[in-house]
């Protein structure tokens, strides 16, 4: 318990009238050194951020609608578990992004009380986010809602980003630097949940592989876009900020053959899904589900731009 | 509303060592690894506020842990009620959290309070990719009711982030390990 006589004490600030808006979540950032690097583009930098932020904010949202409707409730937990680690990457990815290069940020009206990092997440449309689009379809109810799809797709993304923060860890950026080894400890425990249930889905029932085949069938295809490199990966990589994905590729892949190996299951030898109208994830190209997740997680703050939560 | 002329004020650190875990009540912070420091900058207050400023550096346990906000408001809050006005509460990001930080007083109020405590972090050599590990994890823990050793994990994930479910074979309780990190 807080000091407080009610925690929600503590919550409300002082202008009770804003009940339902809670009050600033501390600046997940707080007194971090923020300063830049030597030779490196704030402009670049924050746009990188943005994509490694975005593809954990949109995953943490989407892994969140299992609360409740995951097939046990130890399932449930972690699942909503792995979203909150996410989330709390988005955070200061978010955070960072906008500390470098505060013209990233959305523009609301005056006298908004709403933090950089919540405006990035809510008040961007859906061009301007740079996740890789591996993050966005729907696994839970409809008719792509399987559990079997959300253990394919999370052990793809956490296989990548896992060896993606390894390798970040030696950014020449303290703060991105600072986030990679935390990610680090956090994404072993989630590819390793990952993996376990890949197995056991695998050598389960029929019905249990059948479905895991199809869920790896369906998300197999979005694979080769983790690796491709967008122009601010490569200026990151060469700026000794960010990594190249296209050089985690095999270390990824070395990986992945240990599960489907002991899986009994053939690497997919599926078409990928090319670019949209131009571009990929990473230059604002998304699925046509992004829109209806957006439209889900940015309708209340967007209501309320003066609103703080 | 600062008595801090009157009486000699109790040391900022040892005000701040004392503020709890808002989800692990029966510890502190001090004791769970997250105060990372506490410096008195003397005669620095900012304004309306000419004594001392405080700053104390937390550093969270896991990146998403929600319970950040409410330490930093219970950190500021017991400094205020101890004569201290001015008191600023910064993230400290490095180095990352490990369950390795929890003390053995620490240690010692988990186990009291029913809850298995971690052993030691997996520490991962240098540049070396992080094993992947498709077994259950095994760890050698003990019921934290009946000591009894028969005991099997339900689920690598928790009522919070940092804690582990398992089971107990023997007297058939449920219990929570603070996972290792």
């Amino acid at each position: 318990m807080t000091d407080r006589e009610s925690v929600y004490d503590g919550l409300l600030g002082e202008d009770t009238s804003q009940w339902a808006f809670g009050t600033s979540f501390e600046d997940p950032l707080a007194g971090v050194d923020t300063t830049l690097p030597d030779g490196v583009d704030a402009a670049v930098l924050a746009a990188y951020c943005l994509m490694l932020g975005d593809d954990a904010l949109i995953y943490s949202h989407r892994l969140g609608q299992w609360a409740s409707n995951a097939p046990d409730l130890e399932d449930d937990i972690a699942l909503s578990n792995i979203a909150l680690d996410l989330l709390g990457q988005a955070r200061l990815l978010l955070g960072r992004a906008a500390a470098a290069d505060a013209g990233c940020v959305p523009v609301l009206p005056e006298g908004s009380p709403v933090p950089a990092e919540d405006a990035l997440a809510f008040f961007r449309d859906e061009g301007a986010f740079r996740n890789v689009r591996l993050v966005e379809p729907d696994d839970v109810g409809g008719a792509g809602g399987d559990f079997a799809v959300t253990i394919a797709r999370l052990l793809l993304f956490s296989c990548y980003r896992l060896a993606l923060m390894e390798r970040l860890r030696s950014s020449r950026d303290p703060v991105l630097a600072a986030v990679a080894v935390k990610a680090v400890k956090e994404l072993t425990y989630h590819r390793d949940y990952a993996g376990r249930w890949f197995l056991t889905l695998a050598r389960g029932t029929e019905e249990s592989r059948r479905r895991l085949l199809a869920g790896l069938a369906l998300v197999w295809p979005l694979h080769d876009e983790l690796f491709g490199t967008h122009p601010v990966e490569t200026l990151v990589a060469e700026q000794g900020v960010g990594v190249d994905p296209s050089t985690l590729a095999a270390e990824v892949d070395v990986v992945l053959e240990q599960v489907f190996s002991v899986s009994s299951i053939d690497r997919p030898a599926v078409a990928q899904v090319g670019p949209v109208a131009g571009g990929m994830g990473r230059e604002g190209r998304h699925c046509e589900q992004m829109g209806r997740l957006l439209a889900q997680m940015q309708s209340v703050a967007r209501a309320h731009p003066l609103g703080l939560w | 509303m600062s008595t801090a002329t009157q009486t000699p004020r109790i040391p900022a650190y040892d005000v701040a060592a004392t503020v709890t875990d808002p989800e692990l009540p029966m510890l502190t912070l001090e004791d769970l690894g997250v105060l990372r420091s506490v410096e008195e900058h003397h005669g620095t207050g900012g304004p309306g506020s000419p004594g001392d400023r405080v700053e104390v550096a937390i550093t969270p346990t896991y990146t998403g842990c929600p319970a950040m906000a409410s330490m930093r408001d219970d950190l500021v809050h017991r400094l205020h009620g101890a004569g201290y006005d001015d008191v600023r509460v910064r993230v400290q990001l490095s180095p990352a959290w490990s369950s390795d930080w929890i003390t053995e007083r620490g240690r010692r109020a988990l186990a009291e309070a029913g809850y298995s405590t971690p052993g030691p972090a997996r520490h991962h050599a240098g540049d070396a990719p992080v094993a992947l590990n498709l077994l259950p994890t095994r760890r050698a823990i003990t019921c934290p009711r009946c000591g009894s050793a028969d005991v099997e994990l339900t689920s690598e994930f928790g009522a919070t982030a940092c804690k582990a479910l398992y089971r107990c074979a023997a007297c058939l309780e449920p219990f929570e390990h603070v996972k290792e990190i």
